[in-house]
């Protein structure tokens, strides 16, 4: 059929069964926009600024587990999009980015919004394409959505020079994809699998460490079937809340920087790490020479170059999750699970010791009690997107994840912004939920005009702002190792936020007592309009435990002695 | 850990003859802080390859880093870290003609090359060998007062 380029992207979108893409237009994208205008195949968002556009697919990308799009143009446009992709390519988020590009026979030359858009995005991508004939674009549309789903999932970038998008030729969208150089690993070597259950079987203290990749994976339900088969405890990363589900007896919380007493000193104490999925980064791992010291290491990842990157692994299983467990969980049907109770008594001891808490108040609303609350109200109807902060943490902690996909926040690259256009894309693709996004009152301003974006589509999303009037985690920082000296994290001046909302066509909630809290997030989640619920938390309230950056998981700041360590710290 | 062992490896990349490849490669290793010897590349013939040598150096934890990076690139075929190889690199050199023709193409004859031009003003020779020998040569063409000397990097086959 012939059709110009623009059409063509149209068209693959449709054939990709894209149903709602997220944009904003400008010069060299526009010929793509005036198709847009003119299907009917698929929905497109208009947010108010590039980044938003991509954070919003990238939402949509986790909350569902299909490639989200973006589309921009070029110079200013992709260069607004780079903290999405940067942000989805840390997290190996499915994402297809198109940009618009200067004409072919003005690329190089500097021309009007002219940016190097592959040149800037090829660390923080997958991979991209920089499209050099309309012959080549309906495979390259393909070939992106391919390698953005296939392998370890992750942002694809690619650049229509305009010229493209309005020649004319033959489209014919290619049923299969065929590339020589790229052959993910999915199945997992079947000796190392051997060995590595035999580990699990030798093993007194062994713990599954697991990450991300489970929810990438869609592994959850066969995750759950062997932790309830072998009762072994098992710790979760930021990224993986909400795999085992908060209520599930072997799950010890959260490890790293802001993990749980239990957790981390399981890490600290066990003799085989079984990661899943799970990257050892720095946040989770400490210092490096005192993680899992006593431990052997099982290292399930599709990356290969995840494997031994950071700690040196003894049984390294390059492969999918769900193709190695399907082959490992038979093998442990026989396991005896009680030689490991001893170990699940010391950390039920541990657990009793120092459980995951803070002490609540009736004068001021506590971060952590909102947190808790809305798992109460809510529970497992929520979607919950977070911004980057101790609001993040916090939500990490103390929220009553009971499924993957229900916890959407930007873990590696830990972008600010983040939460609210993520939760557009949340709701999108999940309109019967109630989606919340947990930010706080510097974060929230990061992408605040989505405001117009979410009144106009009529995305009823709920901000949660937990407002301290502070930069809060650099607050914390600097209250621990900068002797309270507040550089710049101050943010008593604020906007109006009930007015900001409303000015927006939005609600807006002022919230400073527990009955006041009850009401509003009721209120809100029974109207269809996108509000902000200024909830006035404690000021100076910290995210407990802590490691401090660089230290071994053993040494945490827990709750009872905050005030004798940051007294020592002074 | 053996993270202070540095030791130089060759390793060839097989890559798709595609644009920006070289740069996805080449980015690769600065935004990872690895090092660069001598890089060259040259299209296989009758394929849609390239290959392209790299010399690295680095302890044994970065050299697998490095070839599972490189592995990770979607343009990339192959990776192959030379163990048992065939190593050469060339030489073209330029030297006054006030030198001594004969000793010069004496010299060059050491080094698997010879005498490949000779004009008004200078003398330009080439020689082909191994890199250790490679730096013997321009150590002894000193003292013939070298004007210009331009290395080609390696190009290895694997035995």
């Amino acid at each position: 059929m012939q059709m110009s380029g623009a059409q063509m992207v149209c068209e693959a979108i449709i054939a990709e069964g894209v149903k709602t893409i997220f944009g904003y237009p400008g010069g060299a994208i526009m010929h793509v926009y005036d198709e847009i205008y003119k299907q009917t195949g698929f929905e497109h968002i208009l947010n108010r600024h590039e980044q938003a556009s991509v954070h919003a697919a990238d939402g949509y990308a986790r909350a569902t587990g299909d490639v989200g799009v973006a589309m921009v143009t070029s110079g200013p446009g992709f260069t607004n999009a780079v903290t999405g992709l940067a942000t989805a390519y840390m997290d190996s988020i499915p994402m297809v980015v198109i940009s618009g590009q200067v004409p072919s026979s003005l690329i190089g030359t500097d021309g009007f919004q002219e940016i190097d858009a592959v040149g800037i995005s090829r660390p923080c991508t997958k991979h991209n394409f920089l499209v050099r004939s309309l012959e080549e674009l309906p495979r390259l549309m393909k070939e992106a959505f391919y390698i953005a789903r296939s392998g370890r999932p992750g942002p694809v970038l690619i650049d229509i020079p305009k010229d493209i998008t309005v020649d004319i030729g033959h489209f014919e969208y290619p049923k299969d994809v065929n590339i020589p150089t790229y052959k993910p690993t999915y199945k997992g070597n079947d000796k190392q699998i051997i060995k590595a259950v035999n580990a699990i079987k030798n093993a007194k203290k062994p713990l599954f460490y697991i990450g991300g990749g489970v929810v990438l994976s869609n592994a959850s339900d066969l995750v759950r079937d062997i932790v309830k088969k072998t009762q072994i405890p098992a710790v979760e990363t930021l990224m993986a809340r909400g795999v085992l589900g908060a209520s599930n007896p072997r799950l010890l919380g959260m490890l790293g920087m802001h993990g749980n007493y239990s957790s981390n000193m399981a890490m600290s104490e066990t003799d085989l790490v079984i990661s899943l999925g799970a990257r050892f980064d720095d946040r989770v791992t400490g210092k490096l020479s005192e993680f899992a010291k006593y431990a052997e290491i099982i290292h399930v990842d599709i990356d290969a170059s995840n494997i031994g990157k950071l700690v040196d692994v003894d049984y390294p299983i390059v492969g999918d999750i769900t193709k190695v467990l399907e082959v490992m969980s038979p093998m442990l049907d026989e396991v005896d699970s009680d030689r490991y109770q001893e170990w699940r008594d010391i950390l039920t001891r541990y657990n009793e010791l120092h459980p995951q808490s803070f002490v609540d108040s009736d004068d001021v609303i506590k971060p952590q009690w909102a947190i808790e609350r809305i798992g109460q109200l809510v529970g497992e109807n929520a979607i919950i997107t977070s911004d980057v902060g101790q609001h993040q943490m916090w939500a990490a902690q103390h929220f009553p994840f009971d499924r993957p996909r229900q916890w959407i926040n930007s873990g590696g690259l830990g972008t600010m912004g983040f939460g609210f256009p993520a939760a557009l894309g949340a709701k999108k693709a999940h309109p019967e939920k109630t989606v919340i996004n947990i930010t706080g009152d510097g974060s929230i301003l990061m992408n605040v005009q989505e405001l117009v974006t979410a009144s106009e589509y009529k995305i009823p999303v709920i901000n949660l702002i937990l407002n301290n009037h502070f930069l809060g985690m650099v607050r914390q920082w600097q209250t621990f190792f900068y002797e309270e000296r507040y550089s710049q994290t101050d943010l008593t001046f604020q906007p109006n936020w009930k007015a900001l909302a409303e000015s927006c066509g939005g609600i807006g909630y002022d919230v400073t007592t527990k009955e006041e809290f009850d009401e509003a997030l009721k209120d809100a989640i029974a109207q269809d309009k996108v509000c902000f619920m200024n909830v006035i938390v404690n000021r100076f309230e910290n995210v407990l435990p802590m490691v401090p950056s660089g230290g071994a998981l053993f040494n945490m700041i827990l709750p009872q002695e905050e005030e004798d360590t940051s007294k020592e710290t002074k | 850990m053996t993270n202070s062992i540095k030791e130089r490896q060759v390793i060839s990349v097989i890559v798709l003859n595609e644009s920006s490849v070289l740069a996805r490669i080449t980015a690769l290793f600065a935004g990872r802080g690895y090092n660069i010897e001598s890089l060259t590349v040259a299209p296989i013939p009758d394929s849609d390859m390239s290959h392209i040598t790299i010399a690295t150096n680095g302890s044994t934890k970065v050299m697998e880093q490095i070839t599972k990076q490189l592995h990770k690139l979607i343009a990339v075929y192959k990776v192959i870290e030379h163990e048992e190889m065939v190593e050469k690199e060339m030489i073209l050199a330029k030297f006054p003609i006030t030198e001594h023709l004969s000793d010069i193409s004496a010299l060059c004859l050491a080094y698997n090359g010879g005498i490949v031009n000779v004009g008004k003003d200078m003398i330009i020779t080439m020689v082909a060998d191994e890199p250790r020998r490679i730096y013997h040569f321009i150590e002894a063409s000193k003292r013939y007062n070298p004007i210009e000397i331009v290395r080609s990097g390696v190009v290895a086959i694997e035995r």
